[in-house]
């Protein structure tokens, strides 16, 4: 049918695996910003879910690195994390292989991807998952991006992607809903992990909320390391979605929580 | 400069059950069978969290394996500190260290 939901979040391990280790309040409201996005993606009776994220060498590494990637399968699992550390158990979740062949068909059409029949979850889908969909019922399609081992596809197509997986929703007689996941500032799993820049996070907010795509896609890779850590490559997924609504957004929470070690944000976008 | 040696051994320690066994059975017969400098072959061996970090591993492969050897998270977080007052900054990669070695940022 179309496009039916879009909306953004945070993925950080540290959300679900250190969970006690944030003041409770700033937890709970930051969980009931989930919540919110939940019953905003339920209310939108999606056929499926496609999870625009930037995995971190769970499927994909250098010997063979996809800028973009989308999933093939009727069935995915996750995460590989060890379910203790990350705090989520292992689950099999629903995938839909036809499905997924027509829209990277029409992917096809303008940006080169790898598909992919087999695709473990890592923290990057699966946290997001813990929260949007607790139930494990909705059918997901995996989409990446690679944030993780430059050189990385450049802002622009990121965009392109965003538009194309619009283009090929449109184009199926199913609803889709689509989830970026990632950033926005951090430095995870360095000494400097807790480190948040939130005056970046919110002007990054800010131009993603207006969906102005000029100043999404000023940054250079250069300015947002050193303003926003190496996890801030991931701002590709939010410019990914932002491309694919073309709405305005709608931040439903954003706080730095650095036992977290992330800018914790949870946003939806208008479908235009 | 064998970094991407030294990750793909991190990868494949992460990511196959295979290797991890043979892994606690006998680690100098897995890290063998990769084109590591001596350097990068004590770190693993040791194992010296701090160096492998300067030697530029990535954080989300170093974190896993630190979790693999039980490295518990604030831990593993000083080793990585430890080891650039030891061995000077983060030689290559894209997860240099941007604070004082000295200072805690979280956790
Ligand atoms: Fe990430």
């Amino acid at each position: 049918m179309s496009l039916v939901f879009a909306g953004v979040c945070s993925h950080a391990p540290g959300i679900t695996g250190r969970a006690d280790r944030a003041p409770k309040d700033l937890r709970d409201d930051f969980y009931a910003g989930y919540e919110r996005m939940r019953l905003a993606l339920e209310a939108s009776r999606p056929d499926a879910l496609i999870v625009i994220a930037a995995e971190h060498f769970a499927n994909f590494f250098m010997n063979n690195m996809p800028s973009f990637a989308i999933g093939m399968s009727d069935g995915y699992e996750g995460p590989i994390e060890d379910v203790d550390w990350l705090g989520i158990p292992k689950r099999q979740v629903k995938g839909d292989a036809a499905l997924s062949q027509r829209l990277i068909k029409e992917v096809m059409q303008t940006v080169d991807l790898a598909y992919c029949e087999e695709w473990k979850f890592d923290h990057g889908i699966m946290v997001p998952l813990h929260f949007l969909d607790p139930d494990t019922k909705l059918t997901i399609i995996p989409a990446n991006i690679n944030c993780q081992g430059p050189p990385l596809a450049p802002l622009h197509r990121a965009w392109a992607f965003g538009e194309a997986i619009r283009r090929a929703a449109d184009s199926v007689p199913e609803r889709i809903a689509v989830v970026g996941t990632g950033g926005i500032s951090h430095w995870p799993a360095t000494p400097d992990s807790g480190r948040i820049n939130e005056e970046w996070d919110r002007d990054f907010l800010d131009r993603w909320a207006r969906n102005d795509r000029a100043a999404m896609l000023a940054y250079t890779d250069a300015e947002t390391y050193a303003d926003a850590g190496q996890g801030g490559f991931e701002i590709r997924t939010f410019l990914a979605v932002a491309a694919a609504a073309r709405g305005k957004g709608h931040v439903e929470f954003y706080a730095p929580i650095p036992i977290y070690a992330v800018g914790c944000t949870a946003a939806t976008m208008d479908i235009a | 400069m064998t970094l991407y040696a030294l990750s793909k051994l991190m990868f494949d320690l992460n990511r196959d059950d295979a290797v991890k066994g043979q892994f606690a059975q006998d680690r100098e017969a897995i890290v063998a069978r990769y084109a590591l400098t001596e350097e990068e072959r004590g770190a693993v061996l040791k194992p010296d969290i701090g160096l492998l970090y300067v030697l530029g591993v990535n954080g989300q492969l170093l974190m896993h394996y630190a979790g693999l050897l039980g490295i518990e998270w604030s831990d593993y977080l000083q080793r990585m500190r430890d080891g650039v007052k030891m061995h000077g900054p983060v030689r290559a990669g894209i997860y240099a260290l941007t604070s004082s070695p000295d200072e805690k940022v979280a956790g």
